[in-house]
């Protein structure tokens, strides 16, 4: 039942910082199902226009929409609705400190829920072994996991409501690149199992080409390009050429950039 | 002079400069003095062929002092190897015109801070507007109130600073009646030091040391707490997770000081006087039991409550303080330090300003 209403519109947003403007009119759309990544280089406010999908930002001007509900004037218990059914993978997985793995993963469930502890407890053993970390990594604090390690946790801790949509925010930065793909498949994986919509800031170049469906590209606090990769490839924005008509792309990634 | 690095010959109408010695980071600055004390009147020619070694920073240097003396006379470079000009030039590409450094005003430094002084302000009022609408909820509907974690505030931040206090306390208590006991003794009238020492304490030292120490000791490790959830962004995860940080963070806190101070003031007063007694048995010869008996006659009931009723009170100021430093802090630990300062300094100040406060209203109320 797949229908081709968008899930997340965001319809002429302009962010100021005092005098800096971040977006001057951004607009895009992410439908149903898509894995949609935000891409632009450092401080074109890719972060900030994912703060303004997940609401710890309001934009000056413009509106952004999810699942049909509009973010600005939305009450609070629509806005815990909507909270209750996306997931936030933070850059640096933001666990709680305090907490083992385990509590990370269960804390929306015990606030939200009124599932029996056992329940709770399978709950969280599946998210851990469904993220590809071993069980005995649930009663381990934050602090003694490695990187990789702690952006699965996060993704765990993410999944732990079911969300019908992620937000991840440079999901394979700082992985090695065999993680990276590992993590890559376990996104496409997700969204095939769980019918998610994925939403995410990346820089990663085997991650945009292979998994991602359809970008943004977010340059001079527009953006510049939106579509499939076909499609943004067409531009001829600065940053675009930058970003993928350079030897090294045409070179790896022969096959797919040779319409271009 | 120095011709290891530098030497010019001046003729009629022209310097010449010849660069020579390794033109490298270690010599830098000595070349730069050299480099001062060529004459700028006349056109410049500048031979780099003697040059044995350079780096970044030697062509950097030179990249200054040729603009330099361009502004004044015409300058030619010559004998430079390709080396160099290719170094030249990717310095030049990222070399920006040198920009004024901007003198700082005295009154716009002024003003600026009075601006972020009113901003301070302005926030602390909405912070506080956010934990009245908080508290509010939590009193219409009970089971917003986080009791454990509220408990486990009560014990770091109460019972575990039952030692501190009560030595702190002890000590206050014994000095005030050993400087008071000599003064008393002048006049003979040695029995009031019960009651120099019982109201003192129970009224104002009591409250004050307690509050004092709590801000030191819970109001900055609040800050510090939250303070280090916001640069992980653990406060935007749990605002994400609807988790409202107020009423998970805050009111626990806040509700915990106001449970725990006036049972930590109470503590103080008994170990206070009790220094006092020990002080005065010393120094006066005052009995245990004198001294109970007399404190029984000069210390009416009602000094011992307008000295718990500022409990809460200070409570909510050191809470809330702490809290709201550690929501200030922004992305980086300089300011978490900064902000933990800020807390303590703060909470203290305003612990003595409201104390000073009590005071009068307790005058002018004739109590």
């Amino acid at each position: 039942m797949i229908y081709k209403k968008p899930i997340i519109e965001v319809d002429g947003i302009v962010t100021r910082f005092g005098d800096r403007t971040i977006h001057d009119g951004v607009s895009l759309s992410v439908k149903q199902n898509e894995i949609f990544a935000i891409l632009g280089e450092s401080g074109s406010g890719k972060s900030v226009l994912m703060k303004e999908m997940i609401m710890l930002l309001e934009p000056n001007v413009g509106n952004v929409s999810i699942f049909g509900q509009e973010l600005r004037g939305i009450s609070f218990k629509n806005a815990q609705k909507l909270r209750k059914q996306w997931g936030v993978l933070f850059q640096f997985g933001a666990l709680y400190s305090s907490m083992t793995i385990s509590e990370n993963i269960e804390v929306q469930l015990k606030e939200y829920t009124s599932l029996s502890q056992e329940m709770r407890n399978t709950i969280v053993r599946s998210k851990i072994a469904l993220v590809g970390l071993d069980e005995h990594v649930g009663s381990l604090y934050p602090s003694e996991l490695s990187g990789g390690m702690v952006k699965r946790a996060a993704l765990a801790r993410a999944l732990a409501m079911d969300p019908k949509l992620l937000f991840l925010d440079e999901p394979t930065s700082g992985l090695d690149p065999v993680g990276a793909r590992n993590f890559d498949a376990l996104i496409v994986k997700l969204r095939d199992m769980l019918d998610i919509t994925v939403v995410m800031i990346t820089h990663d170049l085997d991650s945009i080409f292979n998994i991602v469906d359809n970008m943004a590209i977010l340059a001079d606090k527009h953006v510049v390009a939106e579509g499939s990769l076909k499609n943004v490839l067409q531009s001829q924005h600065p940053f675009v050429e930058e970003f993928f008509k350079n030897d090294f792309i045409k070179e790896k990634y022969l096959d797919k950039v040779k319409y271009v | 002079m120095n011709r290891e690095f530098i030497d010019y010959i001046i003729t009629n109408d022209t310097v010449k400069v010849v660069s020579k010695g390794k033109w490298t980071l270690q010599y830098v600055s000595k070349i730069e003095k050299l480099l001062e004390k060529i004459p700028t009147d006349k056109q410049i020619i500048w031979d780099m062929s003697k040059i044995e070694d350079f780096d970044t920073a030697g062509i950097l240097l030179y990249i200054k002092y040729f603009d330099k003396f361009k502004k004044n006379v015409s300058v030619t470079t010559v004998g430079y190897s390709e080396k160099q000009q290719k170094m030249y030039k990717l310095l030049r590409e990222h070399t920006l015109e040198s920009i004024d450094v901007k003198k700082v005003n005295f009154l716009e430094e002024l003003g600026k801070n009075v601006i972020d002084l009113l901003k301070d302000i302005k926030d602390f009022i909405n912070f506080l507007g956010h934990i009245f609408y908080a508290m509010f909820n939590s009193i219409f509907n009970f089971s917003n109130i986080r009791i454990k974690e509220m408990v486990y505030h009560i014990h770091h931040s109460g019972f575990n600073a039952l030692l501190i206090i009560g030595l702190t306390s002890f000590l206050v208590g014994m000095v005030i009646a050993y400087q008071g006991s000599v003064q008393l003794a002048k006049f003979g009238a040695d029995m009031f030091i019960v009651d120099t020492v019982g109201i003192s304490i129970v009224r104002e030292l009591g409250p004050m040391i307690t509050a004092i120490v709590i801000a030191g000791r819970s109001g900055s490790a609040y800050t510090a707490e939250i303070g280090a959830m916001k640069i992980t962004e653990e406060i935007s995860a749990m605002r994400t997770m609807g988790f409202d940080p107020y009423n998970f963070l805050v009111l626990p806190r806040i509700f915990a000081l106001i449970i725990a101070l006036p049972l930590l003031i109470f503590f103080s007063d008994i170990m206070g006087i009790l220094g006092g007694m020990i002080a005065a048995s010393m120094q006066l010869n005052i009995s245990i039991s004198q001294f109970i008996d007399r404190l029984y006659e000069v210390l009416e009931l009602k000094h011992y409550i307008l000295g718990l009723i500022k409990g809460p009170v200070f409570a909510f100021i050191i809470a809330s303080i702490g809290c709201f430093r550690g929501f200030q802090v922004s992305d980086n630990t300089e300011s978490l330090g900064l902000q933990t300062t800020a807390s303590v300094v703060n909470a203290i100040f305003l612990v003595i300003a409201f104390d000073a406060l009590f005071s009068i209203i307790y005058t002018e109320l004739g109590l």
